[in-house]
């Protein structure tokens, strides 16, 4: 299989990085974009040490991030390991967080594609709505192209119902040519979402990725007219960092783009800092860590 | 359910920022008084309003300012140490890091480009220039193998309104280095920088008279280069006033350097990396308003991409945002005048005229001021008016090409010669196309890249010498053989 | 209480100063240093093979992202170091003068110290434009000469000027793109000490630059040995025996060695101080000296369409 190769220039992409994070958002922009963060965010836990109890904690705190305000909106998402789905579900049953699965022999890939089918299948079972897969980047790195094409295929398939992030593994990918080459692939292949990072390793998402990232959808839907949803993952702590990323959405793809259902973003420490911003603009005074719960 | 987010307005604070109403001129380390009865006005271009005054110097001041200059030429500047000048060009660089701020705010005030332009760029750069002809100062024998060199004497410089600071930088700084004394006059429309500059440099310390202001328009430089104590005249600006400059000199056996027009071409050939090539034509066009001499405002595309860029480069359009220069947020600034908003407007005119298509950003932008949409002509030829006088606007021709050599000779095409964009992957073709166009600054995947350690100037039309780099010292010397050096 | 206890002075301790940080010698040696008469001044560190080796590793370290900083960045951070030289002029003249020099040789030791910073700082930006080339081949390249650090550098600074000798191979090094080990004067160490505050709280990145105090007998043969050590830069005032054994040691590896004359003899610096001042200063502007401890590399790359 032959993939069209790309040319990206690194240097302009980092110089539209920059202007891109040169805007400065304020004021009631600057609400409108915290707003929008937590309505995109997928909380995650993804540990060998994740027990029932910190699942529940996780959920609860998807359901209720901050109650001493009024209108702080829900999370889009939770993200488990499969065997933590039903459990999750169980909790999230009475309001409109979905739950995202990690599947596919998560974060390596590193099995049979029959073992892997399986690990989506079972998550579907136990009610996924959401599932994220991982590429075969060894396959990918030594050109072969066909086999990680077939492999998103098989998986999309076996999602079913569920809709199916791919994650590219983009610390793992080498150039930003790979990242475009990968996300062309994928979306050829029926993602729903590309995603950058499993959030295992480093470095896991950056502005110049996730940049080519979204231009790959952007010409995606002008060649096809398929919107594909895009997500960042892991080494995403600050709201300014964030916000960065709408601005970025904004003016790469337009506001279409601007919801849940196109853009998410992968983290778990996020959560609090876009709460202290949004009190902080509320209020006017810089807020303490101690007044935001840290499950 | 998509959302409608537009960005607040993020003003940057102004109130830590001081300048006068009245201003005189800079002569022998002191301001002289605002003489009203020779003064001109100086308008905010974002909103008309009177932001401050200057003082006209006539031909006494004009006079007065070069006598100064030669005093302190003569007594210690021309043949001090070379570390002791480089010194006080560190300290100007230094201290104009220290209030960078302060001078970008006021250059967005005093001229309309955006405050992250000139907070970025403009004095970031103009203190850079300084710190790298400052190391020059007690170097010179390295600049000029077995050659004796000398300064000058006393240089009369002229900049433009486009990079008011910076382009005081690119005169001062070498100007200095090789113990030369100054009289420079800035634009009529943007003074106030160079007047800060000059409040600058008796904070250092400078020895009075080796840089000296005049303010004043057009009729002052006139003044300036038909005094007869010059041994140097450096313009930079219009074609047309560097020729009447070049006459004006001749058979006075005084050196010049000249930086005029240009038309740069911006080729992008189909194996380009075609965003990266669409956001350089942001910087080579749009960005400074397109007042820039060596702004790539001919876009060559090759046939086969032409349609893609084209949409891309709308798509990028539309992001843009034109508005207060002093918002963080604005991506083009106001035109700097009344006069340049007509000229503007006139040759759009004429290009529709003449059968072109114009395309311009939607979106609002305000009444308050001088401005102007970032614009597209398509439907233009080689030959359209548009496509051969330079415009200093945000305004882009566009035309294709089918083959390398074309692009060549279409870039080639035009008595201007200051620089010109390539945008490919492949290194070899970079190479075999640079080294066929003629002009003085090639960039290669990037656009309107500047460095001190550049060296910028133009081919034919375009004007005469290098600023920046090592070749930009060789205009504010003189050079005899070394008998010693030639064994 | 006297009053000489009441206002009981709180003396320094001298240490090395390694990867930005300031460590005592690993073997917790130390020799003692004097006054001209007699007085002790200090106990200084006497440094090991493993000082050495720890030095090294972090040199190594740092030494790539030194080079790869924008040659701009670069001169200003060596002009920093001047400007904080400069604000501490005086404490760096009365160390001098502890150490016997006169009042007016220590000033102009510093004075020249100061201009030879300055000096250097001005030639990260103009070393390529000089000495760098685009070379006319017979063929349809494009060919281009760059110059290169060498990589991690060891010094012995002379025994005097104290200062002075130091930052004259220091700078090139520094300039050149490399990072340093260097062993301080023996009996007049503690400026060169005292000088590493002043790198510290400059914006020299950790690890550009190393000090070390010691017996250059005792450290010579671990730096000639030492194959991750790619130059080796010495003062020929040094005993003939420690030139031999420079000559021969660095060939383990094929470092580049080299003599730069930056150095007299302690007695010289007290006896005709001016005049050797006065001569240093001259000869240590001299840019050729970055040459020396930097690599050519000429690329190629074909011109066509």
């Amino acid at each position: 299989m032959i993939l069209d190769r790309i040319p990206i220039d690194a240097i302009g992409v980092q110089e539209r990085v920059d202007r891109i994070c040169s805007r400065s958002i304020k004021k009631e922009s600057k609400l409108q974009a915290l707003d929008l963060a937590l309505r995109m965010m997928d909380l995650t836990t993804l540990e060998g040490s994740d027990s029932a109890g910190k699942v529940r904690q996780l959920c609860n705190k998807a359901m209720h991030p901050y109650t001493e305000l009024p209108n702080i909106p829900s999370v889009a998402a939770v993200c488990v390991y499969p065997n933590r789905v039903k459990l999750a579900k169980e909790i999230l049953k009475d309001s409109e967080i979905n739950v995202a699965s990690v599947a596919t022999a998560f974060p390596s890939g590193m099995s049979s594609l029959e073992i892997k089918l399986d690990d989506v299948r079972y998550a579907v079972e136990e009610g996924a709505d959401e599932i994220d897969m991982v590429i075969s980047r060894g396959a990918f790195l030594s050109g072969d192209y066909a086999l990680v094409y077939d492999e998103i295929a098989q998986i999309k398939e076996a999602c079913a119902h569920a809709h199916l992030k791919v994650i590219l593994e983009t610390g793992e990918l080498g150039s930003l040519e790979h990242v475009r080459m990968a996300s062309d692939l994928a979306m050829e292949a029926g993602a729903d979402f590309i995603k950058t990072s499993t959030g295992k390793i480093q470095p896991a998402a950056t502005m110049p990725v996730v940049l080519v990232m979204l231009q790959a959808i952007r010409d995606f839907h002008h060649k096809t007219g398929k919107t594909i949803g895009m997500k960042p993952a892991g080494g995403i702590r600050t709201s300014k960092q964030a916000i960065q990323y709408l601005v970025m959405v904004k003016e790469i793809l337009g506001e279409r783009w601007l919801t849940p259902d196109l853009f998410r973003f992968g983290a778990s420490s996020l959560a609090n800092d876009v709460l202290m911003q949004w009190v902080k603009e509320k209020t006017g005074r810089y807020q303490s860590l101690n007044y935001f719960s840290n499950d | 359910m998509p959302i409608h987010w537009e960005y607040a307005h993020a003003p940057e604070s102004t109130d830590h920022v001081q300048y006068e109403k009245q201003y005189g001129l800079f002569i022998d380390g002191a301001f002289t008084h605002y003489d009203p009865s020779k003064s001109f006005d100086s308008l905010n271009p974002a909103t008309r309003e009177l932001l401050y005054q200057c003082t006209q110097a006539d031909e006494k001041d004009v006079d007065a300012a070069v006598k100064a200059a030669r005093k302190a030429y003569e007594e210690h500047w021309g043949s001090g140490k070379g570390s002791t000048r480089g010194k006080y060009l560190y300290r100007i660089a230094r201290m104009l890091q220290e209030r960078a701020r302060e001078f970008a705010v006021l250059e967005s005030l005093d001229g309309g480009k955006p405050i992250r332009e000139s907070r970025d760029i403009d004095i970031p750069l103009a203190a850079a220039y300084f710190f790298y002809y400052a190391g020059w100062a007690d170097k010179l024998a390295y600049a000029f193998p077995a050659k004796k060199v000398t300064p000058l004497g006393v240089c009369g410089q002229i900049i433009p309104w486009n990079f008011p600071l910076l382009m005081l930088a690119w005169k001062i700084a070498p100007a200095l280095a090789c113990g030369n004394t100054v009289v420079l006059k800035p634009a009529e429309t943007t003074s106030l920088t160079a007047l800060k500059f000059c409040e600058l440099l008796q904070d250092i310390g400078l020895p009075n008279g080796v840089v000296n202001l005049i303010t004043g328009p057009g009729q002052t430089g006139e003044y300036l280069v038909n005094h007869d104590g010059i041994d140097k005249i450096a313009f930079t600006g219009s074609t047309g006033v560097g020729k009447k400059i070049q006459q004006s000199i001749a058979g006075r056996n005084i050196k010049s350097t000249l930086e005029l027009g240009g038309k740069g071409a911006y080729i992008i050939f189909e194996d380009a990396s075609l965003n990266e090539a669409v956001e350089g034509i942001v910087n080579a066009i749009f960005f400074n308003q397109g007042h820039v001499c060596c702004a790539g405002s001919r876009l060559l595309v090759q046939e086969g991409v032409a349609d893609r860029v084209i949409e891309l480069l709308k798509q990028r359009m539309a992001t843009l945002i034109v508005g207060d220069p002093l918002d963080k947020n604005t991506d083009v600034g106001a035109i700097n005048s009344q006069n340049q908003l007509n000229t503007i407007q006139r040759y759009v005119d004429i290009g529709l005229e003449e059968g072109a298509e114009c395309f311009q950003c939607e979106g609002n932008i305000p009444s308050s001021g001088f401005y102007f949409r970032p614009t597209l002509l398509t439907k233009v030829s080689q030959s359209s008016t548009v496509v051969q006088e330079e415009i200093f606007g945000p305004v882009l021709t566009v035309q294709t090409f089918r083959t390398t050599q074309e692009a060549i000779d279409k870039a080639n095409n035009t008595p201007y010669g200051l620089a010109n964009g390539i945008w490919t992957d492949k290194g070899s073709k970079i190479f075999h196309v640079g080294s066929q166009l003629r002009s003085g600054v090639v960039w290669s995947n990037t656009y309107n890249k500047f460095d001190p350690t550049s060296p910028f100037g133009g081919y034919k039309e375009s004007g005469k010498g290098r600023e920046g780099g090592v070749q930009g010292l060789a205009p504010y010397v003189h050079l005899e053989s070394n008998v010693e050096a030639e064994i | 209480m006297s009053k000489e206890q009441e206002l009981l002075i709180i003396p320094k301790t001298y240490k090395n100063y390694v990867g930005g940080a300031f460590p005592r010698t690993e073997s917790g040696r130390y020799y003692k240093l004097n006054s001209l008469d007699g007085k002790h001044l200090a106990n200084v560190c006497l440094s090991t093979r493993k000082d050495i080796r720890n030095a090294v590793q972090v040199a190594r370290k740092a030494q790539a992202s030194w080079q790869n900083r924008t040659a701009y960045n670069q001169g200003q951070i060596i002009y920093r170091i001047a400007e904080i030289l400069s604000g501490r002029r005086h404490q760096f003249e009365a160390e001098l003068e502890s150490l016997g020099y006169s009042k007016e040789v220590a000033q102009m030791e510093l004075e020249s110290a100061i201009d030879l910073i300055v000096y250097f700082a001005g030639w990260t930006d103009k070393v390529q434009q000089v000495f760098g080339a685009v070379n006319p081949v017979a063929s349809h390249h494009f060919n281009f000469s760059r110059q290169e650090a060498v990589g991690v550098v060891g010094m012995l600074a002379p025994e005097a000027p104290a200062l002075l000798g130091a930052l004259a191979m220091l700078l090139p090094n520094m300039v050149a793109g490399n990072s340093s080990i260097i062993i301080a004067s023996e009996k007049l160490a503690l400026p060169l000490c005292t000088f590493a505050e002043v790198l510290e709280t400059s914006d020299v990145p950790a690890g550009v630059v190393n000090i070390l105090t010691g017996k250059k007998e005792e450290l010579v043969g671990h730096f000639v040995s030492h194959m991750d050590v790619d130059a080796l830069i010495a003062d020929p005032t040094l005993s003939f025996e420690l030139r031999k054994e420079l000559e021969v040691g660095s060939t383990s590896n094929l470092k580049r060695l080299h003599f730069w004359a930056t150095g007299c003899t302690v007695d010289e610096i007290h006896s005709t101080g001016k005049s050797v001042i006065e001569n240093m200063a001259k000869s240590a502007k001299d840019p050729y000296r970055i040459l020396d401890v930097q690599e050519v590399k000429t690329t190629w790359h074909p011109i066509s369409e």
